[in-house]
Protein backbone atom coordinates (compact mmCIF):
# COMPACT_ATOMS: atom_id res chain seq x y z
CA UNK A 1 0.00 0.00 0.00
CA UNK A 2 2.86 2.31 0.85
CA UNK A 3 4.29 1.59 -2.56
CA UNK A 4 0.98 2.29 -4.26
CA UNK A 5 0.80 5.67 -2.54
CA UNK A 6 4.38 6.45 -3.54
CA UNK A 7 3.76 5.39 -7.13
CA UNK A 8 0.65 7.55 -7.33
CA UNK A 9 2.66 10.45 -5.90
CA UNK A 10 5.25 9.96 -8.65
CA UNK A 11 2.46 9.81 -11.20
CA UNK A 12 1.08 13.15 -10.02
CA UNK A 13 4.52 14.76 -10.12
CA UNK A 14 5.10 13.53 -13.69
CA UNK A 15 1.67 14.79 -14.69
CA UNK A 16 2.39 18.25 -13.27
CA UNK A 17 5.78 18.28 -15.01
CA UNK A 18 4.31 17.18 -18.32
CA UNK A 19 1.48 19.71 -18.22
CA UNK A 20 3.78 22.52 -17.06
CA UNK A 21 6.25 21.85 -19.90
CA UNK A 22 3.43 21.83 -22.42
CA UNK A 23 1.72 24.92 -21.04
CA UNK A 24 4.87 27.04 -20.87
CA UNK A 25 6.01 25.93 -24.31
CA UNK A 26 2.71 26.85 -25.92
CA UNK A 27 2.43 30.13 -24.00
CA UNK A 28 5.80 31.10 -25.40
CA UNK A 29 4.91 30.32 -29.01
CA UNK A 30 1.38 31.63 -29.08
CA UNK A 31 2.56 35.26 -28.79
CA UNK A 32 -0.48 37.46 -28.41
CA UNK A 33 -3.52 35.45 -29.50
CA UNK A 34 -5.81 38.48 -29.04
CA UNK A 35 -3.79 40.41 -31.61
CA UNK A 36 -3.85 37.45 -33.97
CA UNK A 37 -7.60 37.08 -33.64
CA UNK A 38 -8.47 40.77 -34.04
CA UNK A 39 -5.76 41.76 -36.51
CA UNK A 40 -3.33 44.69 -36.52
CA UNK A 41 -5.99 47.37 -36.78
CA UNK A 42 -7.77 46.45 -33.56
CA UNK A 43 -8.26 49.21 -31.01
CA UNK A 44 -6.33 48.87 -27.72
CA UNK A 45 -9.66 48.71 -25.88
CA UNK A 46 -10.90 45.76 -27.92
CA UNK A 47 -7.58 43.98 -27.45
CA UNK A 48 -7.65 44.52 -23.69
CA UNK A 49 -11.24 43.31 -23.52
CA UNK A 50 -10.46 40.11 -25.43
CA UNK A 51 -7.31 39.48 -23.40
CA UNK A 52 -9.38 39.88 -20.27
CA UNK A 53 -12.07 37.57 -21.63
CA UNK A 54 -9.47 34.88 -22.40
CA UNK A 55 -7.71 35.50 -19.10
CA UNK A 56 -4.47 36.50 -20.82
CA UNK A 57 -3.95 39.51 -18.56
CA UNK A 58 -3.10 37.28 -15.61
CA UNK A 59 0.43 36.07 -14.75
CA UNK A 60 1.63 32.85 -16.39
CA UNK A 61 1.62 30.76 -13.24
CA UNK A 62 -1.95 31.77 -12.34
CA UNK A 63 -3.06 30.86 -15.85
CA UNK A 64 -1.30 27.53 -15.58
CA UNK A 65 -2.96 26.63 -12.28
CA UNK A 66 -6.42 27.60 -13.44
CA UNK A 67 -5.86 25.68 -16.69
CA UNK A 68 -4.70 22.59 -14.81
CA UNK A 69 -7.76 22.91 -12.57
CA UNK A 70 -9.79 22.98 -15.75
CA UNK A 71 -9.16 19.26 -16.21
CA UNK A 72 -11.42 18.77 -13.20
CA UNK A 73 -13.91 21.57 -13.76
CA UNK A 74 -14.08 21.28 -17.54
CA UNK A 75 -13.00 24.88 -18.08
CA UNK A 76 -9.95 24.57 -20.34
CA UNK A 77 -10.23 27.88 -22.08
CA UNK A 78 -11.68 28.86 -25.43
CA UNK A 79 -10.65 27.61 -28.86
CA UNK A 80 -9.18 30.41 -30.99
CA UNK A 81 -10.57 28.78 -34.10
CA UNK A 82 -14.14 28.04 -33.03
CA UNK A 83 -14.58 30.48 -30.15
CA UNK A 84 -16.29 27.75 -28.12
CA UNK A 85 -15.02 26.06 -24.94
CA UNK A 86 -12.15 23.63 -25.59
CA UNK A 87 -13.64 20.91 -23.45
CA UNK A 88 -16.91 20.77 -25.38
CA UNK A 89 -14.90 20.34 -28.60
CA UNK A 90 -12.51 17.74 -27.25
CA UNK A 91 -14.84 15.58 -25.11
CA UNK A 92 -16.80 13.86 -27.92
CA UNK A 93 -13.56 13.03 -29.75
CA UNK A 94 -11.85 11.68 -26.66
CA UNK A 95 -14.25 8.73 -26.46
CA UNK A 96 -13.63 7.64 -30.05
CA UNK A 97 -9.85 7.73 -29.72
CA UNK A 98 -10.03 5.98 -26.36
CA UNK A 99 -12.20 3.24 -27.81
CA UNK A 100 -9.95 2.76 -30.82
CA UNK A 101 -6.80 2.60 -28.69
CA UNK A 102 -8.40 0.11 -26.31
CA UNK A 103 -9.47 -2.09 -29.22
CA UNK A 104 -5.94 -1.97 -30.51
CA UNK A 105 -4.54 -2.76 -27.09
CA UNK A 106 -6.89 -5.72 -26.66
CA UNK A 107 -5.88 -7.08 -30.05
CA UNK A 108 -2.24 -6.84 -29.06
CA UNK A 109 -2.79 -8.62 -25.75
CA UNK A 110 -5.03 -11.37 -27.14
CA UNK A 111 -2.84 -12.14 -30.14
CA UNK A 112 0.70 -11.55 -28.97
CA UNK A 113 0.70 -13.32 -25.60
CA UNK A 114 -0.24 -16.79 -26.90
CA UNK A 115 1.89 -16.25 -29.99
CA UNK A 116 4.83 -15.08 -27.89
CA UNK A 117 4.69 -18.12 -25.61
CA UNK A 118 4.19 -20.49 -28.48
CA UNK A 119 6.93 -18.93 -30.63
CA UNK A 120 9.76 -20.23 -28.47
CA UNK A 121 9.21 -23.54 -30.23
CA UNK A 122 10.54 -21.98 -33.40
CA UNK A 123 13.88 -21.12 -31.88
CA UNK A 124 16.69 -22.96 -33.58
CA UNK A 125 14.25 -24.78 -35.85
CA UNK A 126 14.52 -25.00 -39.61
CA UNK A 127 11.89 -22.32 -40.08
CA UNK A 128 13.17 -19.97 -37.41
CA UNK A 129 14.29 -17.54 -40.07
CA UNK A 130 10.82 -17.44 -41.66
CA UNK A 131 9.34 -16.50 -38.33
CA UNK A 132 11.97 -13.86 -37.62
CA UNK A 133 11.83 -12.38 -41.10
CA UNK A 134 8.02 -12.20 -40.99
CA UNK A 135 8.24 -10.53 -37.62
CA UNK A 136 10.67 -7.92 -38.96
CA UNK A 137 8.41 -7.38 -41.97
CA UNK A 138 5.39 -6.70 -39.75
CA UNK A 139 7.41 -4.19 -37.77
CA UNK A 140 8.40 -2.44 -40.99
CA UNK A 141 4.88 -1.74 -42.25
CA UNK A 142 3.74 1.77 -41.36
CA UNK A 143 0.17 1.73 -39.97
CA UNK A 144 -1.04 4.23 -42.55
CA UNK A 145 0.09 1.99 -45.40
CA UNK A 146 -1.75 -0.97 -43.86
CA UNK A 147 -4.66 1.44 -43.53
CA UNK A 148 -4.73 2.19 -47.25
CA UNK A 149 -4.51 -1.53 -48.09
CA UNK A 150 -7.20 -2.58 -45.61
CA UNK A 151 -9.50 0.26 -46.67
CA UNK A 152 -9.31 -1.08 -50.20
CA UNK A 153 -9.58 -4.77 -49.37
CA UNK A 154 -12.29 -4.63 -46.72
CA UNK A 155 -13.91 -1.33 -47.61
CA UNK A 156 -14.11 -1.38 -51.39
CA UNK A 157 -13.74 -5.04 -52.37
CA UNK A 158 -15.47 -6.83 -49.50
CA UNK A 159 -17.66 -3.93 -48.33
CA UNK A 160 -17.32 -4.76 -44.66
CA UNK A 161 -17.26 -1.07 -43.89
CA UNK A 162 -17.67 2.15 -45.84
CA UNK A 163 -14.39 4.09 -46.09
CA UNK A 164 -14.86 7.77 -45.45
CA UNK A 165 -18.25 7.29 -43.84
CA UNK A 166 -18.73 9.48 -40.80
CA UNK A 167 -18.35 7.58 -37.59
CA UNK A 168 -21.16 8.07 -35.11
CA UNK A 169 -21.43 5.56 -32.32
CA UNK A 170 -24.88 6.80 -31.36
CA UNK A 171 -26.45 6.61 -34.82
CA UNK A 172 -25.05 3.36 -36.20
CA UNK A 173 -23.07 1.53 -33.58
CA UNK A 174 -22.22 -1.71 -35.38
CA UNK A 175 -21.01 -0.01 -38.55
CA UNK A 176 -18.92 2.47 -36.63
CA UNK A 177 -17.37 -0.28 -34.53
CA UNK A 178 -16.41 -2.24 -37.66
CA UNK A 179 -14.83 0.89 -39.06
CA UNK A 180 -12.88 1.51 -35.86
CA UNK A 181 -11.86 -2.13 -35.69
CA UNK A 182 -9.93 -1.93 -38.96
CA UNK A 183 -8.22 1.23 -37.82
CA UNK A 184 -7.27 -0.55 -34.60
CA UNK A 185 -5.85 -3.51 -36.56
CA UNK A 186 -3.52 -1.20 -38.49
CA UNK A 187 -2.14 0.29 -35.31
CA UNK A 188 -1.84 -3.13 -33.69
CA UNK A 189 0.12 -5.06 -36.36
CA UNK A 190 3.62 -3.64 -35.81
CA UNK A 191 3.06 -3.63 -32.04
CA UNK A 192 2.01 -7.28 -32.06
CA UNK A 193 5.23 -8.13 -33.89
CA UNK A 194 7.28 -6.24 -31.32
CA UNK A 195 5.51 -7.80 -28.36
CA UNK A 196 5.92 -11.32 -29.78
CA UNK A 197 9.60 -10.67 -30.37
CA UNK A 198 10.09 -9.38 -26.86
CA UNK A 199 8.09 -12.21 -25.29
CA UNK A 200 9.96 -14.80 -27.27
CA UNK A 201 13.27 -13.60 -25.88
CA UNK A 202 11.86 -13.60 -22.34
CA UNK A 203 10.30 -17.06 -22.64
CA UNK A 204 13.47 -18.53 -24.12
CA UNK A 205 15.42 -17.02 -21.24
CA UNK A 206 13.03 -18.54 -18.71
CA UNK A 207 13.02 -21.94 -20.40
CA UNK A 208 16.78 -22.22 -19.83
CA UNK A 209 16.42 -21.75 -16.09
CA UNK A 210 16.92 -24.52 -13.58
CA UNK A 211 13.35 -24.55 -12.29
CA UNK A 212 12.02 -25.47 -15.71
CA UNK A 213 14.47 -28.34 -16.03
CA UNK A 214 13.51 -29.52 -12.54
CA UNK A 215 9.81 -29.28 -13.23
CA UNK A 216 10.13 -31.24 -16.46
CA UNK A 217 12.48 -33.86 -15.00
CA UNK A 218 9.98 -34.45 -12.23
CA UNK A 219 7.56 -35.58 -14.87
CA UNK A 220 5.48 -32.44 -15.36
CA UNK A 221 4.02 -32.10 -18.76
CA UNK A 222 5.88 -29.58 -20.94
CA UNK A 223 2.73 -27.74 -21.83
CA UNK A 224 1.78 -27.31 -18.21
CA UNK A 225 5.21 -25.98 -17.32
CA UNK A 226 5.15 -23.58 -20.25
CA UNK A 227 1.70 -22.13 -19.63
CA UNK A 228 1.77 -22.40 -15.85
CA UNK A 229 5.27 -21.54 -14.68
CA UNK A 230 7.06 -19.94 -17.58
CA UNK A 231 4.21 -17.67 -18.67
CA UNK A 232 3.75 -16.46 -15.12
CA UNK A 233 7.43 -15.64 -14.80
CA UNK A 234 7.48 -13.87 -18.15
CA UNK A 235 4.45 -11.76 -17.35
CA UNK A 236 6.22 -8.99 -15.44
CA UNK A 237 8.43 -8.08 -18.38
CA UNK A 238 5.44 -8.36 -20.69
CA UNK A 239 3.17 -6.13 -18.63
CA UNK A 240 5.88 -3.46 -18.42
CA UNK A 241 6.34 -3.69 -22.18
CA UNK A 242 2.60 -3.47 -22.82
CA UNK A 243 2.43 -0.39 -20.59
CA UNK A 244 5.01 1.29 -22.78
CA UNK A 245 3.16 0.12 -25.87
CA UNK A 246 0.28 2.41 -24.94
CA UNK A 247 2.39 5.41 -25.96
CA UNK A 248 3.03 3.90 -29.38
CA UNK A 249 -0.61 2.96 -29.86
CA UNK A 250 -1.62 6.56 -29.26
CA UNK A 251 1.12 7.77 -31.59
CA UNK A 252 -0.06 5.34 -34.26
CA UNK A 253 -3.69 6.29 -33.81
CA UNK A 254 -2.92 9.95 -34.56
CA UNK A 255 -1.85 8.96 -38.05
CA UNK A 256 -4.34 6.16 -38.66
CA UNK A 257 -7.28 8.39 -37.78
CA UNK A 258 -6.40 10.40 -40.89
CA UNK A 259 -6.55 7.33 -43.12
CA UNK A 260 -9.88 6.08 -41.84
CA UNK A 261 -11.41 9.50 -41.35
CA UNK A 262 -12.01 8.86 -37.66
CA UNK A 263 -13.02 12.19 -36.11
CA UNK A 264 -10.93 11.54 -32.99
CA UNK A 265 -8.32 13.46 -31.04
CA UNK A 266 -5.57 12.74 -33.58
CA UNK A 267 -7.32 14.33 -36.55
CA UNK A 268 -8.41 17.24 -34.38
CA UNK A 269 -4.86 17.69 -33.11
CA UNK A 270 -3.41 17.83 -36.61
CA UNK A 271 -5.99 20.31 -37.88
CA UNK A 272 -5.54 22.42 -34.74
CA UNK A 273 -1.78 22.50 -35.22
CA UNK A 274 -2.27 23.64 -38.79
CA UNK A 275 -4.55 26.49 -37.67
CA UNK A 276 -2.40 27.33 -34.61
CA UNK A 277 -5.30 26.78 -32.26
CA UNK A 278 -3.00 26.46 -29.24
CA UNK A 279 -5.59 26.07 -26.44
CA UNK A 280 -6.91 22.98 -28.21
CA UNK A 281 -3.44 21.66 -29.06
CA UNK A 282 -2.11 21.91 -25.52
CA UNK A 283 -5.20 20.28 -24.07
CA UNK A 284 -5.05 17.30 -26.45
CA UNK A 285 -1.30 16.93 -25.96
CA UNK A 286 -1.67 16.84 -22.19
CA UNK A 287 -4.62 14.43 -22.28
CA UNK A 288 -2.63 11.99 -24.44
CA UNK A 289 0.48 12.32 -22.27
CA UNK A 290 -1.56 11.78 -19.07
CA UNK A 291 -2.92 8.66 -20.63
CA UNK A 292 0.56 7.30 -21.34
CA UNK A 293 1.79 8.06 -17.82
CA UNK A 294 -1.31 6.46 -16.37
CA UNK A 295 -0.75 3.29 -18.41
CA UNK A 296 2.85 3.10 -17.17
CA UNK A 297 1.76 3.46 -13.55
CA UNK A 298 -0.95 0.86 -13.97
CA UNK A 299 1.58 -1.55 -15.49
CA UNK A 300 3.89 -1.05 -12.51
CA UNK A 301 1.09 -1.70 -10.03
CA UNK A 302 -0.02 -4.83 -11.91
CA UNK A 303 3.60 -6.05 -11.92
CA UNK A 304 3.68 -5.82 -8.16
CA UNK A 305 0.43 -7.70 -7.86
CA UNK A 306 1.82 -10.48 -10.08
CA UNK A 307 5.31 -10.78 -8.63
CA UNK A 308 5.65 -11.02 -4.84
CA UNK A 309 9.39 -10.39 -5.09
CA UNK A 310 8.68 -6.83 -6.14
CA UNK A 311 6.34 -6.39 -3.18
CA UNK A 312 8.97 -7.56 -0.70
CA UNK A 313 11.05 -4.48 -1.32
CA UNK A 314 12.97 -6.05 -4.17
CA UNK A 315 14.52 -3.98 -6.88
CA UNK A 316 12.28 -1.72 -8.83
CA UNK B 1 30.97 -16.62 -30.27
CA UNK B 2 32.11 -17.12 -33.81
CA UNK B 3 31.96 -13.88 -35.74
CA UNK B 4 30.58 -14.72 -39.10
CA UNK B 5 28.15 -13.10 -41.42
CA UNK B 6 24.72 -14.54 -40.73
CA UNK B 7 21.79 -14.77 -43.09
CA UNK B 8 19.91 -11.85 -41.58
CA UNK B 9 22.88 -9.55 -41.81
CA UNK B 10 23.56 -10.62 -45.40
CA UNK B 11 19.93 -10.25 -46.53
CA UNK B 12 19.66 -6.91 -44.76
CA UNK B 13 22.87 -5.63 -46.31
CA UNK B 14 21.75 -6.72 -49.79
CA UNK B 15 18.34 -5.02 -49.52
CA UNK B 16 19.78 -1.89 -47.96
CA UNK B 17 22.67 -1.83 -50.43
CA UNK B 18 20.34 -2.05 -53.43
CA UNK B 19 18.08 0.68 -52.06
CA UNK B 20 21.09 2.83 -51.28
CA UNK B 21 22.39 2.42 -54.85
CA UNK B 22 18.94 3.46 -56.17
CA UNK B 23 18.86 6.39 -53.76
CA UNK B 24 22.27 7.64 -54.91
CA UNK B 25 21.18 7.19 -58.51
CA UNK B 26 17.99 9.14 -57.77
CA UNK B 27 19.90 12.07 -56.35
CA UNK B 28 21.72 12.60 -59.63
CA UNK B 29 19.50 11.13 -62.27
CA UNK B 30 15.86 10.19 -62.65
CA UNK B 31 14.24 8.91 -65.86
CA UNK B 32 11.78 11.80 -65.81
CA UNK B 33 11.47 14.91 -63.72
CA UNK B 34 10.06 13.96 -60.31
CA UNK B 35 8.08 17.19 -60.08
CA UNK B 36 7.02 17.98 -63.65
CA UNK B 37 4.37 16.32 -65.79
CA UNK B 38 5.74 13.70 -68.14
CA UNK B 39 2.69 11.72 -69.22
CA UNK B 40 -1.06 11.43 -68.93
CA UNK B 41 -2.57 11.11 -65.50
CA UNK B 42 -2.87 7.68 -63.89
CA UNK B 43 -0.98 5.82 -66.60
CA UNK B 44 -0.48 2.19 -65.66
CA UNK B 45 3.10 0.91 -65.32
CA UNK B 46 4.79 0.59 -68.72
CA UNK B 47 8.26 0.67 -70.26
CA UNK B 48 8.19 4.47 -70.34
CA UNK B 49 6.86 4.80 -66.81
CA UNK B 50 8.08 1.81 -64.82
CA UNK B 51 5.71 2.46 -61.92
CA UNK B 52 3.06 4.43 -63.79
CA UNK B 53 2.09 8.07 -63.31
CA UNK B 54 0.18 9.95 -60.62
CA UNK B 55 -2.83 12.26 -60.75
CA UNK B 56 -0.71 15.06 -62.23
CA UNK B 57 0.95 12.81 -64.80
CA UNK B 58 4.26 12.75 -62.94
CA UNK B 59 6.46 9.66 -63.24
CA UNK B 60 6.09 7.66 -60.02
CA UNK B 61 9.37 5.79 -60.42
CA UNK B 62 11.24 9.09 -60.55
CA UNK B 63 9.30 10.36 -57.56
CA UNK B 64 10.08 7.25 -55.56
CA UNK B 65 13.79 7.52 -56.43
CA UNK B 66 13.90 11.13 -55.32
CA UNK B 67 11.66 10.44 -52.32
CA UNK B 68 14.00 7.76 -51.02
CA UNK B 69 16.75 10.39 -50.91
CA UNK B 70 14.51 12.79 -48.97
CA UNK B 71 13.56 10.11 -46.47
CA UNK B 72 17.12 8.83 -46.13
CA UNK B 73 18.68 12.25 -45.59
CA UNK B 74 16.09 13.20 -42.97
CA UNK B 75 16.37 9.86 -41.18
CA UNK B 76 20.18 9.95 -41.12
CA UNK B 77 20.27 13.54 -39.86
CA UNK B 78 17.66 12.72 -37.23
CA UNK B 79 19.49 9.66 -35.96
CA UNK B 80 22.78 11.57 -35.90
CA UNK B 81 21.29 14.30 -33.71
CA UNK B 82 19.62 11.75 -31.46
CA UNK B 83 22.62 9.44 -31.22
CA UNK B 84 25.31 12.07 -30.67
CA UNK B 85 23.37 14.11 -28.11
CA UNK B 86 21.89 10.98 -26.51
CA UNK B 87 25.26 9.24 -26.21
CA UNK B 88 26.84 12.35 -24.68
CA UNK B 89 24.05 12.63 -22.11
CA UNK B 90 24.03 8.89 -21.46
CA UNK B 91 27.83 8.75 -21.08
CA UNK B 92 27.96 11.63 -18.62
CA UNK B 93 24.97 10.52 -16.54
CA UNK B 94 25.97 6.86 -16.59
CA UNK B 95 29.61 7.47 -15.69
CA UNK B 96 29.28 10.22 -13.10
CA UNK B 97 25.84 9.44 -11.65
CA UNK B 98 24.75 11.77 -8.87
CA UNK B 99 22.42 14.75 -9.01
CA UNK B 100 22.90 15.46 -12.73
CA UNK B 101 21.90 11.89 -13.42
CA UNK B 102 18.76 12.16 -11.26
CA UNK B 103 17.60 15.42 -12.78
CA UNK B 104 18.28 14.44 -16.38
CA UNK B 105 16.64 11.05 -15.98
CA UNK B 106 13.48 12.54 -14.41
CA UNK B 107 13.31 14.97 -17.32
CA UNK B 108 13.83 11.99 -19.61
CA UNK B 109 10.85 10.26 -17.98
CA UNK B 110 8.65 13.30 -18.47
CA UNK B 111 9.64 13.54 -22.14
CA UNK B 112 9.04 9.86 -22.84
CA UNK B 113 5.48 10.38 -21.57
CA UNK B 114 4.78 11.91 -24.97
CA UNK B 115 4.33 9.41 -27.80
CA UNK B 116 7.12 10.16 -30.28
CA UNK B 117 4.88 11.35 -33.09
CA UNK B 118 3.00 13.58 -30.66
CA UNK B 119 6.28 15.05 -29.37
CA UNK B 120 7.50 15.67 -32.90
CA UNK B 121 4.20 17.40 -33.71
CA UNK B 122 4.50 19.56 -30.59
CA UNK B 123 8.11 20.50 -31.23
CA UNK B 124 7.47 21.35 -34.84
CA UNK B 125 4.47 23.48 -33.99
CA UNK B 126 6.64 25.29 -31.44
CA UNK B 127 9.58 25.76 -33.83
CA UNK B 128 7.17 27.46 -36.16
CA UNK B 129 7.59 27.79 -39.92
CA UNK B 130 7.42 24.21 -41.00
CA UNK B 131 10.55 23.48 -42.99
CA UNK B 132 12.82 20.52 -43.61
CA UNK B 133 15.37 21.81 -41.07
CA UNK B 134 12.72 22.15 -38.38
CA UNK B 135 11.42 18.67 -39.12
CA UNK B 136 14.93 17.27 -38.66
CA UNK B 137 15.38 19.23 -35.43
CA UNK B 138 12.02 18.12 -34.09
CA UNK B 139 12.58 14.46 -34.90
CA UNK B 140 16.19 14.59 -33.68
CA UNK B 141 15.05 15.97 -30.34
CA UNK B 142 12.48 13.21 -30.07
CA UNK B 143 15.16 10.56 -30.45
CA UNK B 144 17.56 11.90 -27.79
CA UNK B 145 15.86 10.34 -24.72
CA UNK B 146 15.87 6.77 -26.01
CA UNK B 147 19.55 6.93 -26.99
CA UNK B 148 20.38 8.56 -23.67
CA UNK B 149 18.67 5.75 -21.80
CA UNK B 150 20.36 2.93 -23.72
CA UNK B 151 23.84 4.41 -23.47
CA UNK B 152 23.39 5.40 -19.83
CA UNK B 153 22.72 1.78 -18.91
CA UNK B 154 25.74 0.61 -20.91
CA UNK B 155 28.09 3.19 -19.41
CA UNK B 156 26.82 2.61 -15.88
CA UNK B 157 27.45 -1.13 -16.33
CA UNK B 158 31.05 -0.52 -17.37
CA UNK B 159 31.82 2.08 -14.74
CA UNK B 160 33.02 -0.33 -12.07
CA UNK B 161 34.84 -2.77 -14.32
CA UNK B 162 38.43 -3.42 -13.32
CA UNK B 163 39.98 -2.11 -16.50
CA UNK B 164 38.18 1.19 -16.04
CA UNK B 165 39.30 1.46 -12.43
CA UNK B 166 42.90 0.72 -13.42
CA UNK B 167 42.75 3.28 -16.22
CA UNK B 168 41.53 5.80 -13.67
CA UNK B 169 44.32 4.84 -11.26
CA UNK B 170 46.87 5.31 -14.00
CA UNK B 171 45.68 8.89 -14.21
CA UNK B 172 43.63 8.77 -17.40
CA UNK B 173 41.25 11.71 -17.67
CA UNK B 174 37.49 11.13 -17.58
CA UNK B 175 37.18 12.24 -21.17
CA UNK B 176 39.82 9.74 -22.27
CA UNK B 177 38.22 6.92 -20.32
CA UNK B 178 34.78 7.70 -21.73
CA UNK B 179 35.86 8.10 -25.33
CA UNK B 180 38.64 5.54 -25.70
CA UNK B 181 37.90 2.85 -23.15
CA UNK B 182 34.17 2.81 -22.66
CA UNK B 183 32.67 3.97 -25.95
CA UNK B 184 34.10 1.09 -28.03
CA UNK B 185 32.66 -1.34 -25.52
CA UNK B 186 29.20 0.18 -25.73
CA UNK B 187 29.07 -0.27 -29.51
CA UNK B 188 27.58 -3.68 -28.90
CA UNK B 189 24.37 -2.07 -27.68
CA UNK B 190 24.78 1.17 -29.59
CA UNK B 191 24.81 -0.38 -33.08
CA UNK B 192 21.48 -2.26 -32.75
CA UNK B 193 20.05 0.87 -31.11
CA UNK B 194 21.19 2.83 -34.17
CA UNK B 195 19.36 0.48 -36.54
CA UNK B 196 16.19 0.67 -34.45
CA UNK B 197 16.56 4.44 -34.24
CA UNK B 198 17.00 4.70 -37.99
CA UNK B 199 13.86 2.68 -38.62
CA UNK B 200 11.85 4.73 -36.16
CA UNK B 201 13.15 7.85 -37.86
CA UNK B 202 12.10 6.62 -41.31
CA UNK B 203 8.64 5.75 -40.02
CA UNK B 204 8.35 9.03 -38.10
CA UNK B 205 9.37 11.06 -41.15
CA UNK B 206 6.89 9.14 -43.27
CA UNK B 207 4.15 9.78 -40.69
CA UNK B 208 4.93 13.48 -40.50
CA UNK B 209 4.84 13.93 -44.25
CA UNK B 210 1.79 11.70 -44.46
CA UNK B 211 0.06 14.12 -42.08
CA UNK B 212 1.33 16.92 -44.34
CA UNK B 213 2.86 18.75 -41.44
CA UNK B 214 5.88 19.64 -43.52
CA UNK B 215 5.64 20.56 -47.18
CA UNK B 216 8.00 17.94 -48.56
CA UNK B 217 6.73 17.44 -52.08
CA UNK B 218 8.93 14.44 -52.84
CA UNK B 219 8.70 12.31 -49.75
CA UNK B 220 7.41 8.76 -49.62
CA UNK B 221 4.98 9.59 -46.82
CA UNK B 222 3.60 12.56 -48.74
CA UNK B 223 3.16 10.38 -51.83
CA UNK B 224 1.21 7.87 -49.78
CA UNK B 225 -1.09 10.59 -48.50
CA UNK B 226 -1.62 11.77 -52.10
CA UNK B 227 -2.43 8.25 -53.20
CA UNK B 228 -5.07 7.82 -50.51
CA UNK B 229 -8.50 7.13 -51.91
CA UNK B 230 -7.11 6.37 -55.37
CA UNK B 231 -6.22 2.80 -54.68
CA UNK B 232 -9.03 1.47 -56.82
CA UNK B 233 -8.02 3.51 -59.88
CA UNK B 234 -4.24 3.64 -59.45
CA UNK B 235 -3.05 0.99 -57.00
CA UNK B 236 0.54 1.27 -58.26
CA UNK B 237 0.89 4.72 -56.71
CA UNK B 238 0.24 3.66 -53.10
CA UNK B 239 2.03 0.34 -53.57
CA UNK B 240 5.19 1.92 -55.01
CA UNK B 241 5.57 4.40 -52.17
CA UNK B 242 4.41 2.03 -49.43
CA UNK B 243 6.52 -0.95 -50.43
CA UNK B 244 9.59 1.28 -50.72
CA UNK B 245 9.12 2.45 -47.12
CA UNK B 246 8.57 -1.14 -45.98
CA UNK B 247 11.75 -2.31 -47.76
CA UNK B 248 13.82 0.52 -46.32
CA UNK B 249 12.77 -0.34 -42.79
CA UNK B 250 12.82 -4.10 -43.36
CA UNK B 251 16.39 -4.07 -44.70
CA UNK B 252 17.79 -2.11 -41.79
CA UNK B 253 15.69 -4.18 -39.38
CA UNK B 254 17.35 -7.34 -40.69
CA UNK B 255 20.77 -5.75 -40.27
CA UNK B 256 19.87 -5.00 -36.67
CA UNK B 257 18.64 -8.54 -36.13
CA UNK B 258 21.86 -9.89 -37.64
CA UNK B 259 24.04 -7.64 -35.50
CA UNK B 260 22.24 -8.74 -32.37
CA UNK B 261 22.73 -12.39 -33.21
CA UNK B 262 26.42 -11.80 -33.94
CA UNK B 263 26.69 -10.46 -30.43
CA UNK B 264 24.96 -13.53 -29.07
CA UNK B 265 22.08 -11.45 -27.80
CA UNK B 266 18.47 -12.39 -28.33
CA UNK B 267 18.35 -16.07 -29.30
Amino acid sequence: MKYTAKRIGMLLITMVLVSLLTFVAFSLVSGDPAQTKLGVEATPEALAALRHEWGLDRPLIVRYISWLGGFFTGDLGVSYRYGSPVWSLVAPKLGLTLLMCLMSFLLIVVISIPLGVWSHRWVGGAFDWVHTAFNQLCMAVPPFFTGILLSYAFGILLRVFVPGESIDLGAHLARSLRHLFFAAVCVAIPRIAMTVRMMRATVVGEMNKAYVRTAISRGNDRHGVLWGHVLKNSLVATVTFLGQTMAEIIGGSIVVEQVFGVPGLGSFLVSSINTRDYPVVQTIVVILAFWVVLAGTLADLIDRAIDPRLRLGGTK
Amino acid sequence: MKKKLNGYLLAGLIITGLLLALTILGTFWTPHSPTAQSGLKFEAPSAAHLLGTDKLGRDIFSRVLRGMGTTLSIAVATVLIGAVAGTLIGAVTGYFGGAVDDVLMRLNDAITAFPSILLALVVISILGPQSKINLVLALGLVFIPSFARVTRTAFAGLRDMNYITSARLMGASSGRILALHMLPNTLRVLLPALTIGFNNAVLAEASMSFLRITPLETSLGYMLSESQGMFASAPWYALAAGITIVLQVFGVGLIGEGLQRLNGGDA
